[in-house]
């Protein structure tokens, strides 16, 4: 049982604090979500639970947090080593061995339990999270799931009561994360662990859920039951959107309730033939529709591990591609070729007449663009102001006059930001960013240089529902101005709201190509939830639906998401880019 | 060689394959070294290498670490060459009458505060195979290092390091698995880099590079220090402030006893009680420090190494071999120690010979390593290359580690979809 009792976190030259006032209690054996939106400090509060805040992270905690009956205060984290259990966003950097087995057991090692208890213990551990043929790998050559199945079960051999995961499916691809969540969900059912897990993607946690906290914008704490609170919270999953445009109540939480209550909605929207997912650019708009790159054969082989084999691509100016695909499927590869930075063995590119690869790294971005999948990777000054004016620098070297190019973009770096996302201070640091800004910084800096194709690799990660929303208004603008964009992602629901094709890989191949509707929509694994309820009806956002309902509260919120009213005061300054980027609303 | 290494195989099949505790390696390693810290002649040097191959080529497990070993041998003839090197420019002989001369660099007289350094002069045949056999003794010295850490898992042997000296462990561990990594974000970053145009050189490239590598590696080590706060390190260290100095002095005075008693007894020219009493006297500082340190640390260890007859027989045939050199049984007049003044042709000393050979034993009595089950199936990590491209948590999902099939089946499923 976890109890927070008024408390409020104040970090080290913060104005305001992380937390206000939190009051609330997770009982035995509950799975409780925290949600919120970027930055409004779930990190904080899952960290109170444990002590490393304050404890590790310094600042200042007022109240008392106190985990079955042992208060924070007194009790740091290794003393709480065996009651909480907590894994990381990134369960790599929590490593401290380098094998499967001894990572399992190093939490036990430090309790001081008897070899003989270890060695059962990590065997159950093992068998528990699936990951038994993975007993003496390095944990280096683990894909990300299993790194993160490893993970949990490191801490569930000490037998904690409480397990707190921060993000667990964040960076995996659907496939794993439903490995992950199935481990989990074992967890709670079988063993009675009381879970607190934050996610982005309530999609895939929420019918799990036994309680939902909130953690508002201000600091403050809302909780309750799932159907309860969902119906208000900032950020909801698609099921639970469309649950609030079709005004069901209690909310439906998971796929096959939408889906035995969705009747009526079915039948209501079956007459009509859906909307376009995403509102495309007026064909006449400038090079709308032609070829703009050509990948014939590529290959790119790393010593003998091929990781993509003679792909074809072609992709058209004003159209956005998602190119999906599990962890390691090459992807990232494919993205890095195109662009002509990254390695390939064979096979050639052809953009305007030109192959990336042999041009100079400058002259190269100006035809290909590449945000990579650590944007800060880019960054390297101090303020934002001196990244945009060194960006400016870079850019101007390059010839402008390519012909049948877009004409080069006219305005500095900090136009193209401002446009993208307004209001990134000046004289901030690129690491204070959130991940949206950081995000559209990167994208701008690499916009400056005029590249007719723009490609991102992974660019939601840590993106709330808005802020991927306003990605996608900002990707549906660099289409509109007859950019070809590719976006690797693993989200569904971000490819439904925002690709106009969707390319899929497995094993270096292209295994599905086609409009989002025909490669998405009928896909068992990768379908957004729109279309599962809805199924056969092809709709896939709840943008469509929305429209097709004719519904009137789509208005006030251009971002697309159909927030029902609320006077929540939210503090946007911190938050990921609040999307006014563009002509993508319709 | 072959051959015999199929015998040995089947020899092999009947145990059960463990590792060997580390520390028998370790003692093993450091008898051979102090053996050929005793001798400079290059026949009984080569046959202590010898027997590093044998053994290292037999009983190393498929770890990464253990493909090291050509890397030390390489790093022993970078040793040689320095030495031999520095001999011909630094030591030219002076009074080289008698000794035959083999070219003659230029001369550079050097001013009076400088004595003792020459710089040119006539380089002899005797003074380069001096310097040739001593630097084959050294980087003997550094192949049996190799040797111990090819072996042995460092890992493994920090872990028996006593209680007291965990965190020093600890750090070791870390930094051991940290490196690659900052490797990995090197590369990754400096591709990045070309994403941006990377003009520019010198000092400003460096900035773009080092600014975020080091702060994504001090976000990592912050990381790291959480979760391992979290997973109960350091949970019992309640050390009071006096017992912490008194070890720390204890510890202090210890390692200086070891190291000055190791010298007296390895140097043959020190003075007598330097030797081993000194070195019995730090010993037992040593212990008195780790026995205090480690009683209120409260840590066990997941599968220990047992320590069986095979570690005694390895343990002791290193043992075994540095004795015998130590006592130069068998050994008479240059028989460890060739003249290269006047030139003689090293003879082999039967008895060194055979205590050296006595330490190629471990490569049978040793258990076999582990091998990986299912070696067939395994997938072979993806190279370092693969991971930097794949940047982040995104790894290379090895292909048979998850059931194929949904995507592939979404392929099957839309490829007939004319676009």
């Amino acid at each position: 049982m976890i109890a927070f009792e008024q408390v409020s976190v104040t970090y080290d030259g913060g104005e305001s604090p992380v937390l206000r006032a939190v009051t609330a209690r997770v009982e035995e054996g509950e799975l409780a979500l925290v949600v919120g939106r970027t930055g409004a400090g779930k990190s904080t509060f899952l960290g109170a639970v444990n002590g490393l805040v304050p404890h590790f992270t310094g600042g200042t905690l007022v109240g008392r947090v106190t985990v079955f009956g042992r208060d924070t205060r007194t009790h740091k984290p290794r003393e709480l080593a065996d009651v909480v259990g907590v894994v990381g966003q990134d369960p790599q950097a929590g490593f401290v061995t380098d094998v499967v087995e001894e990572e399992l057991a190093y939490g036990m090692e430090q309790l001081g339990l008897a070899p003989s208890v270890m060695r059962t213990r990590v065997e159950e551990a093992l068998d528990l999270l699936g990951i038994a043929d993975l007993r003496d790998r390095p944990l280096v050559s683990l894909s990300g799931g299993e790194q993160q199945r490893v993970a949990i079960g490191s801490v569930l051999t000490t037998h904690p009561r409480v397990l707190v995961l921060d993000e667990p499916t964040s960076a995996l691809d659907p496939t794993a994360a439903e490995d992950v969540l199935a481990a989990v969900t074992r967890l709670v059912h079988d063993l009675g662990v009381t879970v607190l897990m934050a996610e982005h993607r309530l999609e895939r946690v929420v019918q799990f859920a036994d309680r939902v906290i909130e953690v508002r914008s201000d600091g403050s704490v809302l909780e309750g039951p799932p159907e309860s609170m969902l119906a208000v919270t900032d950020v909801a999953p698609p099921v639970v959107q469309l649950g609030r445009l079709a005004g069901w109540d209690p909310l439906a939480l998971s796929v096959r309730d939408a889906r035995r209550r969705g009747g009526s909605l079915r039948a209501m929207l079956s007459g009509q033939a859906p909307p376009p997912s995403r509102s495309l650019p007026a064909p006449g708009g400038p090079g709308h529709g032609d070829t703009v790159l050509t990948a014939r054969r590529i290959v790119v082989r790393y010593g003998d591990v091929t990781a993509v084999r003679g792909v074809d691509l072609a992709l058209c100016a004003g159209q956005i591609v998602a190119l999906m695909g599990r962890n390691g499927s090459g992807k990232s590869s494919l993205l890095w070729a195109l662009q002509g930075s990254g390695p390939r063995r064979s096979g050639t590119v052809d953009v305007r007449g030109e192959d990336p690869k042999s041009l100079s790294s400058s002259r190269a971005r100006s035809l290909v663009g590449l945000v990579p999948q650590t944007p800060a990777d880019l960054l390297y000054l101090d303020t934002v102001a001196e990244e945009c004016a060194q960006a400016d620098r870079e850019s101007s070297g390059d010839s402008p006059s390519r012909p049948g190019s877009l004409p080069a973009h006219p305005s500095t770096t900090r136009d193209i930001l401002d446009r993208l996302v307004p209001g990134v201070p000046d004289d901030s640091h690129p690491r204070d960013l959130s991940e949206g800004q950081r995000l559209a910084l990167v994208l701008a800096i690499q916009l400056s240089a005029g590249p007719d194709v723009v490609l991102l690799d992974e660019p939601t990660r840590g993106l709330d529902y808005s802020g991927k929303q306003s990605l996608a208004n900002i990707l549906a603008e660099l289409a509109s101005q007859g950019r070809a964009v590719v976006v690797s992602t693993h989200d569904v629901e971000f490819a439904a709201i925002a690709a106009d094709r969707v390319v899929v890989m497995a094993t270096g191949d292209i295994v599905a190509d086609g409009p989002t509707a025909d490669v998405v929509g009928r896909s068992p694994s990768i379908a957004p939830q729109v279309a599962k309820i809805l199924a056969p009806l092809e709709y896939l956002t709840i943008d469509q639906v929305a429209r097709s309902l004719g519904a009137a509260f789509l208005e006030p919120s251009e971002t697309g998401l159909p927030d029902p009213p609320r006077d929540a005061p939210r503090d946007a300054s911190r938050e990921a880019p609040s999307g006014s980027a563009g002509p993508a609303a319709p | 060689m072959r051959r015999r290494t199929r015998r040995w195989a089947v020899a092999d099949d009947r145990r059960v394959p463990r590792t060997l505790h580390p520390v028998a390696w370790w003692i093993w390693a450091v008898g051979l070294a102090t053996a050929a810290s005793r001798t400079t002649n290059p026949l009984l040097l080569a046959l202590v290498l010898a027997v590093l191959g044998v053994v290292v080529a037999n009983r190393r497990s498929e770890a990464p670490w253990a493909r090291a070993f050509k890397y030390y041998l390489a790093m022993a003839l970078v040793v040689v060459g320095i030495r031999v090197v520095f001999r011909t420019i630094f030591g030219g002989d002076i009074n080289a009458e008698d000794m035959h001369v083999l070219f003659t660099l230029p001369h550079v007289p050097l001013p009076s505060w400088a004595a003792g350094v020459q710089l040119g002069g006539p380089v002899t045949a005797e003074g380069t195979l001096a310097a040739l056999y001593s630097g084959l003794q050294l980087g003997c010295l550094l192949c049996c290092l190799g040797a111990a850490n090819v072996l042995a898992n460092p890992k493994r042997a920090l872990r028996v390091l006593p209680g007291a000296l965990y965190e020093l462990g600890v750090a070791v561990v870390v930094a051991l698995s940290v490196a690659p990594q900052l490797v990995e974000s090197f590369q990754r970053v400096r591709r990045a880099r070309k994403l941006r145009g990377a003009q520019g050189r010198g000092l400003r490239v460096l900035r773009g590079i080092a600014v975020p590598v080091l702060e994504g590696a001090l976000e990592r080590a912050l990381w790291l220090a959480a979760a391992m706060d979290s997973r109960g390190y350091g949970r019992t260290g309640g050390v009071s402030r006096r017992v912490r100095v008194f070890v720390g002095l204890c510890m202090v005075g210890g390692m200086c006893g070891l190291c000055a008693g190791a010298y007296g007894l390895l140097d043959a020219t020190a003075p007598l009680p330097l030797g081993v009493p000194t070195l019995i006297a730090g010993g037992l500082c040593c212990a008195v420090g780790l026995a205090l340190g480690g009683r209120q640390v409260h840590r066990t260890h997941y599968r220990p190494d047992p320590w069986r007859a095979s570690e005694w027989v390895v343990a002791g045939s290193g043992v075994f071999a540095a004795a015998v050199l130590f006592a130069g049984l068998g050994a008479h007049g240059h028989g460890l120690n060739p003249s290269t003044h006047p030139l003689t042709w090293p003879s082999l000393p039967v008895g060194p010979a055979l205590g050296i050979l006595t330490a190629a034993v471990a490569a049978v009595v040793a258990p076999p390593p582990r091998r990986p089950a299912r070696g067939g199936t395994r997938p072979a990590p993806p190279p370092a290359q693969e991971t930097t491209c794949q940047a982040g948590s995104e790894r290379a999902a090895p292909p048979t580690s998850r059931p194929a099939g949904k995507i592939v089946g979404v392929g099957s499923q839309a490829s007939g979809v004319p676009r």
